[in-house]
């Protein structure tokens, strides 16, 4: 998978994901940048709703790790973007972790590919054994 | 570094009438401008990019995209926003800019250097007028997107047709982002006005994508959540054959014939008898 | 340690009003207190108000789902109340309909709909 490139603007914020509150805070970040940016309810809630997914994956299957948020700018659109990056087991399967229902276990099956669907980009960079890197961007419209 | 040295030659040749040379080019700009601006206003926009021009060939030298320029990429940056916004056209925007070239003009007297130094502001003032088109053309876009947005949002009227039944009658041709306006709004109205029951009616609508179903679909799915119900009333034949022909389910939503019919069903779930509503209509007239 | 959402009982009914963002662990503890309080007061129905969340993800979708399908057995009918429409088109998008879970519009109405259902309260005309 592919990432356009998008040129950072204004500083970028990083957050430690390592408990259920470190989840809310991030939901919370997410939501903050996101009304900066002027997304629209529907695109904020979309997107908060996306990160809630990708940071509890990084805490509950990555064990843990960060996620950093900024405001970004593509040619004069402006759009946040969120990477969520652990050092985790990786994912095997790409693809089967990005179909509708499917879980290693305990979850819906629904983080991945839901987010996929409610973000503008999507990337995941995964190496088994060595971690795994989200990055999801959401431009205004 | 020899374009240095014509940095600090412009900033001497900028600076030694400074007020007469800031001056002429207001003159200048004002008179393109025919008055369409206040002459303050103008005044204090180009003094300030006047010096800050200067304080720029003398911090930055002659890489107008770095650090030392950054003064005037802003001032250019609201300058050319504001001069779109007011609706001036790109060419009276561009020759604010391009108008600074006519402040230094060499003669068969000029010195070799003083020569080398104007081309180095012929360069600049090129660089900083497409700049300033270009920020222009973004802030065109902007306005006209916004534009768009709006009637967007005129165009797609939300009715109250009964205490606890609203419709959208949708009509022309449907793309995904105008489909999703309109359902959000729908969704809105359904919460600000209390009601159960809405009715999505596309009798005006010819043709439909994949895309623009699966919306509709996905709108009667999320006015369930809400717990309100949807009817889509008007389907035409061919919209119909569409729906089939792409393998989208429609499942248990209820569609009706016409808007009439839908409006008798939501009625009914709304527990008010047709009958008992056209009789109060009757009586009100 | 997790803040634990107080459950009110209405007569035969159990509401709860969500008014924050939770994190995972009191999610979990809701759905626990609900089927307790269910059997401990034999309450005929249960209404989650969540008027007040501005997401509803996965997880929080779940225990919707498992907190009405766990009443059921328990011979209780829950309705979720108050779902905003950016929450809904967001959920459908997520791929969650929540299909055995009963709505409502507003809190009013979800009350008056458990009174039809089991013949609890007065109901709507
Ligand atoms: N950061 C991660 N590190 C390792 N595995 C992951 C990560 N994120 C997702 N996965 C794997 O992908 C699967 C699907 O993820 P998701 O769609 O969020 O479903 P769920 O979290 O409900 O299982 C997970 O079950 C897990 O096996
Ligand atoms: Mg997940």
């Amino acid at each position: 998978m592919i990432t356009a490139p998008a040129v950072p603007e204004g500083e970028q914020q990083t957050l430690p994901i390592a408990s259920n509150d470190d989840v809310v805070r991030a939901r919370q970040l997410v939501r903050t940048l996101a009304q900066q940016c002027k997304l629209s309810l529907v695109d904020q809630t979309k997107l908060v709703t996306a990160a809630s997914e990708l940071a509890r994956n990084t805490l509950v299957h990555g064990n843990g790790g960060t996620m950093r948020v900024g405001l970004v700018d593509k040619g004069g659109r402006r759009g946040v973007s969120a990477v969520f990056q652990d050092t985790g087991p990786g994912i095997p399967d790409l693809e089967l972790a990005l179909t509708d229902g499917w879980t290693s276990g305990g979850g819906m099956g629904l983080g991945l590919s839901g987010a996929r669907r409610l973000t503008d980009e999507f990337a995941i960079d995964t190496e088994v054994g060595r971690g795994t890197v989200v990055t999801v961007v959401k431009w205004t419209r | 570094m020899a374009e240095r040295q014509e940095s600090e030659r412009l900033v001497k040749l900028l600076s030694q009438q400074g007020d007469v040379l800031v001056g002429r080019w207001i003159e200048g700009v004002s008179h393109t401008l025919r008055g369409r601006l206040s002459v303050l206003e103008l005044d204090r926009e180009l003094r300030e990019l006047y010096s800050a021009l200067v304080e720029g060939l003398r911090a930055g030298g002659p890489d107008w995209r770095g650090e030392g320029w950054s003064e005037v990429r802003a001032l250019l940056t609201e300058l050319s926003r504001n001069r779109a916004r007011q609706g001036f056209s790109p060419t009276e925007t561009a020759t604010a800019v391009f108008a600074l070239k006519e402040l230094l003009v060499p003669d068969t007297d000029t010195s070799q250097q003083d020569f080398a130094a104007y081309l180095e502001l012929n360069r600049l003032v090129d660089a900083l007028g497409l700049f300033t088109v270009e920020t222009y053309s973004k802030t065109r876009e902007e306005i006209i997107g916004a534009q768009a947005e709006q009637l967007l949002e005129l165009s797609t009227p939300v009715v109250k047709l009964w205490d606890g039944v609203v419709a959208v009658p949708l009509v022309g041709t449907l793309d995904s982002a105008r489909t999703q306006v309109v359902m959000e709004k729908l969704l809105q109205t359904l919460v600000d006005t209390g009601s159960e029951q809405a009715i999505i009616d596309i009798t005006g609508v010819p043709a439909v994508d994949t895309e623009v179903a699966q919306h509709l679909l996905k709108t009667v799915v999320a006015a369930r959540l809400m717990g309100a119900e949807c009817t889509i009333s008007g389907i035409r034949p061919q919209i119909a054959q569409t729906i089939v022909a792409l393998g989208i389910q429609f499942g248990d939503i209820v569609t009706k014939a016409t808007l009439a019919d839908a409006l008798k069903h939501a009625l009914r779930r709304i527990g008010t008898s047709p009958e008992a509503a056209a009789a109060t209509v009757r009586g009100a007239r | 340690m997790s803040e634990r959402i107080p459950v009110l009982r209405i007569g035969d009914v159990l509401l709860v009003s969500i008014q924050t963002d939770l994190e995972d662990q009191s999610v979990l503890d809701l759905q626990e207190d609900l089927a307790e309080r269910i059997v401990e007061t034999g309450a005929q129905g249960v209404v989650i108000d969540i008027t007040a969340l501005e997401i509803v993800d996965s997880f929080v979708g779940r225990m919707l789902a498992t907190t009405a399908a766990i009443s059921r057995i328990l011979d209780a009918e829950t309705v979720l109340v108050g779902m905003r429409p950016a929450v809904a088109i967001t959920l459908v998008e997520l791929g969650l309909s929540l299909g055995g879970v009963r709505t409502a519009l507003s809190l009013e109405r979800g009350l008056a709909m458990l009174g039809r259902a089991g013949g609890v309260g007065a109901g709507r005309a």
